[in-house]
């Protein structure tokens, strides 16, 4: 059987629009993604979100997902409590195209392939203009692991640096990430 | 682990479409990389702990008084490619009222607020990954994307199954709307079969007599919802 002769093909994506703000974003707490309780290298995640003409994107939605300090997975459960290590943040850009996560340094996991990944967080982007959602990774710039992650290998050389956060030198703790959608200097989405 | 087969030719919008004028800008240009299934952690539990109001799945009832505009039920059952129920997943939903205007700042289509009308809803799907909402059929509305352009009457849907890579995010539209042949974002979906799965169908066996008409709208997310503990050691 051909794939176009299957009974269940999935739904179309579309785009989540410029309006979604009060039906997904009201939910503030959710820039927490790891409450101050839970043990590990407290960072603070910045992403600062430009289009093809570098002006920021004042409607996109971020969706973050990582392990923790130790690179447990958080197993939350629907109805249960929300857990002190979340995994999972989600917030909408400001009108400067930025927003920010409270969370701690994820730590390593395995690539299934015998290795271990470099620290990193997953992210799932969606905004006006864009029909489907996009998805890239965040590593951490001077990070020694990056150059034996499986991930990073597949990633043309000269493009790895638009999947490094830099510190920021004003703010300690702070992690900044420039997410370009489009151009010369586009970040690397992932097919996932 | 959850498995991901190709999209079906056709099926799924491309990130760049230039009748949709906002892609231009902020399509990526360059392949997407893809990342082997052995390799990728997407597989996991992404959301969880997302306690649901009792009114939340019921639009009508968000306010002290009644919103204006035809009560509708809007129901479904979401699905992985294989026919598997999603259990437990969340289903989100945002809408304009019944004028076509959102409760939103930034919304300046001249049409009236409702004062008993938020527009957005929350449901947890069942056993059998049945959701199920009361609420309100949204209004057209023009947009500027070309000249006298409108958006067909629609409804946002969010879906969260077992992990980020069945993560959607579509608009569900109602039979018989003329707008819709006109509507660029539907269009950028190039299979006509598969611009069909967004367009609702009118059940009357989900209609709640002399209350509420009903629209079923079933949800296919991408790939196997085998949870990601099944078959990992």
């Amino acid at each position: 059987m051909s794939r176009d002769d299957r009974e269940l093909v999935a739904t179309p994506s579309e785009t989540v629009g410029p309006f979604f703000h009060f039906g997904l974003a009201a939910d503030r707490t959710l820039g927490r993604v790891a409450d101050r309780s839970v043990k590990g290298e407290r960072i603070t995640l910045q992403f600062r979100i430009t289009d093809g003409d570098r002006l920021p994107v004042p409607d996109a939605l971020v969706e973050i997902w990582q392990v923790d300090g130790d690179g447990v997975e958080a197993v939350p459960h629907p109805s249960g409590p929300v857990p002190a290590f979340r995994g999972f943040g989600r917030l909408p850009t400001g009108e400067d195209g930025t927003c920010e996560f409270e969370t701690v340094r994820p730590g390593r996991v395995p690539d299934g392939q015998g290795g271990v990944q470099a620290s990193h967080v997953n992210v799932c982007l969606f905004a006006r203009g864009l029909l489907r959602q996009i998805h890239t990774r965040v590593y951490f710039l001077g990070d020694p692991a990056v150059e034996r992650d499986a991930v990073l290998a597949l990633v043309p050389a000269g493009r790895r640096d638009t999947l490094m956060a830099s510190p920021d030198p004003q703010h300690q703790g702070r992690w900044v990430f420039d997410l370009r959608l489009q151009g010369g200097d586009e970040t690397v989405f992932f097919d996932v | 682990m959850s498995v991901i087969r190709p999209d079906v030719s056709g099926s799924q919008p491309p990130l760049l479409y230039p009748p949709y004028k906002s892609t231009l800008r902020r399509a990526p240009n360059q392949p997407l990389i893809r990342l082997p299934d052995a390799m990728s952690d997407l597989n996991t539990p992404v959301y969880g702990a997302f306690p649901i109001g009792e009114r939340d799945n019921d639009l009508t009832r968000q306010y002290p008084d009644e919103p204006q505009g035809q009560r509708i039920v809007v129901a479904g059952r979401v699905m992985d490619e294989d026919g598997r129920p999603l259990r437990e997943a969340l289903v989100e939903l945002w809408q304009t009222n019944a004028a076509g205007r959102y409760r939103h700042a930034k919304d300046d289509h001249p049409a009236p607020l409702d004062p008993n009308f938020g527009g957005a809803g929350r449901a947890i799907t069942d056993a059998e990954g049945q959701y199920h909402f009361t609420t309100i059929k949204p209004g057209a509305y023009p947009w500027r994307n070309h000249d006298n352009a409108w958006r067909p009457a629609h409804i946002h849907f969010s879906i969260f199954g077992c992990c980020f890579r069945t993560r959607l995010i579509t608009q569900m539209y109602f039979p018989d709307d003329p707008l819709i042949p006109l509507d660029p974002v539907l269009h950028a979906i190039r299979d006509v079969k598969a611009r069909q799965r967004l367009v609702s169908h009118f059940d009357l066996s989900l209609t709640s007599p002399e209350w509420a008409l009903g629209y079923r709208f079933d949800i296919v997310v991408r790939g196997s919802a085998a949870t990601p503990f099944e078959g990992r050691i």
